[in-house]
């Protein structure tokens, strides 16, 4: 069954994720200093992917696209809660969450 | 109607994203990522999508937003401090947002459906049938083994989680197996011959076995703490 | 095995047993077993060989090949452990043990100031009477390889016995190196023997070798003859090995080793296997008439060389080793006029007239503490007469008197190369009677040096004495050799009974009819070599006892000449520069040009290389979360542009 999106068509839905996957990476560039702030700009950037996957479900019929949905909410909400106990610990040993202060990850 | 709804929706979507990436103060920032949550959701319903809606203010907002909430508030983050530096990388960040901007309006501008797209099966809702329900027909049928696997990730995520927060406390005496097997008679009980008539206080109380100490959980016991006679105790 | 055979096989093999137990047990067994363990398998070597020889092969065969096993079987290549007996591996097999069997009881009297065990040189001497051993009883050219690489390598092993001294084990290296020049031409002969007549079995070879004689080489635009090609590689093996003029440098070299080791290899034995290889090869090279030419003039010019040398070394060790050279162009001139039988003569007897010499020398040595210098001897004759009487026997048999060994053996060479009739070999006649006075001369010159006169080194001649019973003994033996072996043998060797004697086992093409003029030379031709013999006796007499001051005076007047001689014509000084240096310089340039800065410099530049790419690699990861999202999102524009414009 397809569904017409509230009539406003296909269109639009991107245009807003497009928007929202560059305010997720813009956001990550422009906080330098809270590693907090980048994950909930990744949490937008997997927003609007959802968004994607909606419109285009809800535009061809297909309920794998919402399927999908919940696929990446899962691994979305893994990755964040997974973010913030890292997040957690390092503040515990570092006293600090700026992210120029976490520079552990070397070769 | 719908359409203007959409825009609505979408409007402050969009601000609440830009405030959630420009606002000074990461609790607002928190807050502006669950407003734009509940209008993502608002999206969701208008495109037909229910139950995703639903599970999106239920588990994100109620969930993952909120921890977001707590784990903001129980950092100590000086609000000053972490916005310093913000101008220096910000006209990079804004080019490089622009030209991915500009490329997928382009990649839109030129974009349409494959015209074979119908002949595709499409998993699609059964007339009458709720979204929830045909969500869970599908689930739990075409799509059960990645759905356990998302169990999984779920469950190795909450281990994960746990496993890097769980700091290990002295919290008094615990069970050691191994030390237990290992233990003799004389690591424990020390015999003494006492004279007649004399008592324990006069011979300067009594004492723990040394090994007691290694059996305690570190740092739950000081065995240079002074040995505890009769009189301490009793009184 | 019949029983005859098994006695040649004990004697050839009974001095490997020695070699291994002295040298392998030796440690545990104590100096004393060891050396009696040698000696006596050595005792019973020689008895077994001179049985053998006295039974003599069976007479309807001439040769008998006792077969030990086999060794190579390759395709059509194949090499056995055999023993052949004929009368030429008989005669050496017999001459061999004798003379190692006196080294080896000389040995115990010479080495008994050692302060070290002596058992490892016990068993070198084994090792060596082995392998020259295998080399004359081989059957087929490999075996003779191997006995000929394996005295090679004894010879390395003992001359640098003193491995403590530098110079001793230069002078190794020097014999080691030398040889190997001559042995890769010696292999490439027996490659080309084995390419022409497909078999390195001398029967087989022999068999064909007069079916092939216009076969010839192609190469370089000629044609060269096969036989010559072949013949002169094997003789330029044999100078190698025998010490003949341009790779004779190693043997002057060589007496750096002990005494009994001089005389064994460098006098008796090792240097005599050249000889015997040309003897060997009889059948081949009396159809290369070429070789056999280049075989005279080698050979005479040597003997000439060589006793020109001989005549101003103070050393009384090198004189006699250039001696030993000189005596060796004889034998190859011989050989060069197809008469075999006329050089295997007087191998055998120069091995016991030389090996009597070099005794006799090391025994003085040995009386005097080590000192080696003639010229601070002097007067010694009273201290040790019998020595001395020796050292006269050995002269006089070198010089060719009447009747020691040496005047039938030499004057059977003289004769022969006379009724050659050649222009070489007359050539070679003159250069061996010119030799003749200028051997009799530097022999009693070292006589008068050393045994008359005043002492001129009181002090070490003062307490000089003869050696025990173990020097003294096989100085006797090899004496009693020295006088008789020339008149007992000579009717065999090259006399009457030559024919019966050989049995074929050596060819003489061309040469059979030399053979038989040899006795026609006349009256005075024959006698020119013991006259020129007597007349140098005559004039060492004037210059070295009558008139001491003339040697001297000589020296100052011809000093050109002189140095000449004393620095052996410049040879090494020569192939100094001709060899050792642009080789060195070679060596420099690929050491440190190729090896260093290239070989070297590849894996290094690519260690390098690696370690600068990983430094740098290293530092983009920076740790900095904020370059990784970067980059990440770098890659993400990348592939949105990419997957846009493919489009």
């Amino acid at each position: 069954m397809t569904h017409d999106l509230g009539g406003v068509g296909l269109g639009p839905y991107l245009t807003v994720s497009a928007i929202l996957l560059v305010l997720g990476v813009f956001g990550i560039f422009l906080n330098r200093k809270n590693i907090i702030i980048i994950l909930m700009s990744m949490e937008l950037i997997l927003l609007s992917a959802n968004l994607n996957f909606v419109a285009f479900s809800s535009a061809l019929g297909d309920l794998s696209g919402q399927v999908f949905t919940l696929f990446v909410l899962t691994i979305a909400a893994a990755e964040a809660a997974i973010g913030l106990a890292i997040v957690t610990v390092f503040f515990r040993n570092r006293g600090s969450i700026q992210v120029e202060d976490v520079t552990m990850m070397k070769g | 109607m719908t359409a203007l709804v959409f825009y609505v929706f979408a409007t402050i979507l969009v601000l609440s994203a830009t405030m959630v990436i420009s606002a000074r103060n990461p609790v607002h920032s928190v807050l502006f990522l669950i407003l734009g949550f509940f209008n993502a959701a608002g999206l969701f319903l208008l495109a037909g999508a229910e139950f995703l809606a639903m599970l999106l203010i239920i588990v994100y907002v109620g969930a993952v937003a909120v921890l977001f909430l707590f784990v903001v508030m129980m950092l100590d983050i000086r609000v000053s401090e972490a916005r310093e530096g913000l101008q220096r990388y910000a006209p990079f960040g804004a080019a490089v947002g622009a030209v991915l901007f500009a490329e997928l309006i382009l990649a839109f501008g030129h974009w349409r459906i494959a015209p074979a797209i119908d002949a595709v099966p499409h998993l699609g809702q059964a007339a009458g049938e709720t979204n929830t329900a045909a969500l869970g027909d599908l689930i739990y049928t075409h799509y059960v083994l990645l759905f356990q696997a998302c169990g999984l990730v779920l469950l190795v995520a909450m281990i994960g989680a746990i496993v890097l927060t769980l700091r290990e406390r002295p919290t008094g005496r615990r069970q050691d197996i191994e030390r237990q097997h290992a233990r003799t008679v004389a690591d424990t009980l020390e015999l003494r011959r006492l004279p007649l008539g004399r008592s324990v206080r006069e011979l300067g109380g009594f004492a723990r076995p040394t090994s007691y100490s290694e059996a305690a959980a570190k740092g739950s016991y000081d065995p240079h703490a002074p040995v505890l006679s009769d009189e301490s105790r009793g009184e | 095995m019949t029983s005859s055979a098994a006695i040649f096989a004990i004697a050839v093999l009974a001095p490997l047993g020695g070699s291994l137990i002295a040298g392998l047990f030796g440690r545990i067994i104590g100096d004393r077993p060891a050396q009696a363990i040698t000696i006596g398998l050595m005792a019973a070597a020689c008895a077994s060989a001179i049985a053998t020889l006295f039974s003599g092969v069976p007479q309807d065969m001439g040769t008998a090949v006792v077969s030990l096993g086999h060794w190579i079987d390759a395709g059509g290549f194949h090499a056995n452990w055999s023993l052949r007996a004929d009368m030429l591996s008989l005669s050496m097999v017999a001459m061999v043990t004798t003379i190692s069997l006196c080294v080896h009881i000389y040995s115990v009297g010479y080495m008994n100031h050692e302060e070290m065990p002596t058992y490892r040189f016990f068993s070198y001497l084994s090792l060596f009477t082995f392998a020259m051993l295998m080399l004359v009883t081989s059957n087929d050219l490999i075996q003779l390889f191997f006995g000929w690489e394996g005295v090679g390598l004894v010879s390395y092993l003992l001359i640098g016995y003193w491995y403590d001294k530098p110079s001793a084990v230069a002078a190794a290296i020097k014999a080691f190196v030398v040889n190997r020049v001559a042995d890769l031409f010696f292999l490439v002969g027996i490659a080309l023997l084995f390419l022409q007549f497909g078999s390195v079995t001398y029967d087989n070879i022999f068999a064909v070798v007069p079916a092939q004689v216009g076969a010839t080489y192609h190469l370089f635009g000629t044609d060269w003859p096969v036989f010559e090609v072949i013949g002169t590689l094997l003789f330029i093996g044999a100078m190698g090995k025998s010490a003949q003029l341009f790779l004779h440098t190693w043997l002057p070299d060589a007496m750096e080793g002990p005494t009994p080791v001089s005389a064994l290899i460098h006098a008796a034995t090792m240097v005599t296997a050249g000889v015997f290889l040309m003897a060997r090869m009889s059948p081949l090279l009396e159809f290369a008439p070429g070789t056999k030419t280049l075989i005279v003039l080698i050979g005479g010019t040597t003997c000439f060389f060589a006793a020109t040398v001989g005549l101003v070394q103070p050393d009384i060790k090198r004189t006699i080793a250039y001696s030993t050279c000189s005596q060796l162009g004889y034998m190859f001139m011989a050989a060069g006029v197809g008469v075999y039988q006329a050089s295997i003569f007087h191998l055998t007897t120069h091995a016991f007239f030389k090996a009597l010499l070099f005794l006799g020398a090391g025994s003085v040595i040995h009386a005097i503490h080590g000192e080696q210098d003639m010229f601070r001897m002097g007067g010694l004759w009273r201290k040790i007469p019998f020595t001395y009487a020796v050292m006269w026997i050995g002269s006089l048999a070198l010089a060719g008197v009447f009747p020691f060994a040496g005047y039938w053996s030499k004057d059977g060479i003289l004769e022969a190369m006379w009724a050659a009739q050649s222009g070489p070999a007359t050539y070679g006649w003159a250069m061996g009677v010119v030799t003749a006075f200028i051997t009799a001369l530097y022999s009693w010159r070292l006589i008068f040096l050393v045994f008359h006169g005043t002492p001129r080194d009181a002090h070490l001649s003062e307490h000089a004495h003869e050696g025990g019973i173990a020097i003294v003994l096989p100085l006797g033996i090899l004496g009693v050799g020295a006088v008789l072996a020339g008149v007992l043998l000579d009717r065999f060797y090259i006399g009457t009974a030559q024919a019966q004697f050989w049995q074929g086992s050596i060819v003489n093409g061309a040469g059979a009819a030399v053979m038989n003029r040899m006795e026609e030379v006349p009256g005075l031709i024959a006698l020119a070599p013991s006259i020129a013999g007597l007349l140098g006796i005559a004039v060492a007499y004037l210059a070295y006892m009558a008139r001491p001051e003339l040697p001297a005076s000589l020296a100052r007047s011809l000093r050109p000449v002189y140095l000449f001689l004393l620095n052996k014509w410049y040879f090494d000084e020569l192939y100094d520069v001709l060899f050792v240096r642009p080789y060195r310089a070679l060596a420099r340039i690929l050491w440190k040009g190729a090896d260093e800065g290239v070989v070297e410099q590849v894996p290094v530049g690519l260690a390098r290389l690696t370690v600068g790419t990983a430094v740098q690699a290293a530092r983009t990861q920076s740790g900095s979360i904020a370059i990784y999202a970067f980059t990440m999102l770098i890659g993400l524009v990348v592939l949105t542009t990419t997957l846009l414009f493919v489009h």
